[in-house]
């Protein structure tokens, strides 16, 4: 997507194999789609191994979990919920060709993508304060030390992998932003906004199941 | 497809849904309903998902064939647990060795 900026206007450049721009627009929306189903999968054998640890080792996970600090992985959340409304804003900018409303979109999203980074660095702060980082340093209080290990381990490696989505997200996001200032996008061509929006959605999608299931479903029992 | 004229509106309503499905669940996760806690996040999780996939990924609006494609990556991994746990949840059940 990037390759073809030389300050020309763009005319939704469209490949000699389509027969229309809407054609064009289905197959990059397919493609992408064939991508976030790799994307699933990829996080789904993480879900899976999830899943199948709880199983074993349900009051370890629960003891667990407790560690975790609702009150910011909630805020996160909320973060994120924004941070989605502010790219299908992006996208819709550009749809209506309003080049400055999605510069300001795209910057917001980028900038609560940013708050977001910043509550986990926060969040992995105190993990590593508390010796709850898997390793030779771990301490956890209880009879179900190795098993809350293996859950620290999959909140370490989930939410880590994740936040590598969105740091690649906001990578992309920031190439948006200066192709969007040189006037790329236009009613008729702003596949790369739709395509980038589909990415920043399935990290938000992600995050929607890790929240509870990390954070939340053993909250009731102490 | 390309022609998915939503207005900005009801992109307004979606999020606020979205907001009030995470204040709910997180409100839900401190009341204690035995086991059926986990359902009933996994139930919200789904709700907000859709939400996200229909409306602010468009997939309402897109062709039949991305369609497929979303619901297959579904199928695949809702296969990838079931056979999974399928296997995991029920080795202790013929009482055999090797457990």
């Amino acid at each position: 997507m990037s390759a073809e900026a030389h300050g020309a206007v763009f005319h939704a450049p469209r490949g000699h194999q389509f027969d229309t721009a809407e054609q064009q627009k289905d197959a990059s929306t397919l493609g992408m789609w064939i991508f976030l189903v790799t994307e699933i999968m990829f996080f789904g054998g993480l879900f899976c191994c999830y899943l199948v640890y709880r199983w074993l080792y349900p009051a370890a996970f629960a003891a667990a979990s407790h560690h975790l600090d609702v009150a910011l992985g909630g805020f996160n959340t909320a973060a994120l919920i924004c941070s989605s409304l502010t790219m299908v804003l992006a996208v819709n900018a550009s749809q209506h060709g309003k080049r400055g409303a999605l510069i300001a979109f795209l910057i917001l999203t980028i900038l609560l993508g940013g708050v977001f980074l910043g509550v986990k660095a926060v969040e992995w702060h105190h993990k590593f304060v508390d010796h709850h980082v898997p390793g030779p340093s771990f301490l956890f209080e209880g009879p179900d030390a190795r098993q809350a290990q293996l859950f620290f381990s999959l909140y370490f490696v989930m939410t880590g992998l994740h936040a590598l989505h969105m740091v690649i997200g906001i990578g992309l996001l920031t190439v948006l932003t200066v192709q969007a200032k040189r006037g790329k996008f236009t009613p008729e061509y702003n596949t790369p906004v739709d395509m980038c929006g589909l990415y920043w959605h399935f990290v938000d999608l992600i995050w929607i199941f890790l929240f509870p299931l990390l954070y939340l479903i053993d909250r009731h029992a102490k | 497809m390309s022609e998915h004229t939503i207005s900005t509106k009801s992109y307004y309503l979606v999020f606020l849904a979205l907001m009030a499905g995470t204040a709910l669940t997180t409100w839900v996760a401190f009341l204690d309903l035995g086991w059926f806690n986990t359902p009933v996040a996994l139930s919200i999780a789904w709700t907000k998902a859709m939400l996200v996939v229909l409306y602010f990924m468009h997939v309402r609006q897109s062709t039949k064939l991305t369609k497929l494609v979303a619901a297959a990556g579904v199928f695949w991994l809702l296969l990838l647990l079931g056979l999974t746990m399928g296997d995991i949840a029920t080795r202790g059940w013929l009482g055999s060795p090797g457990k």
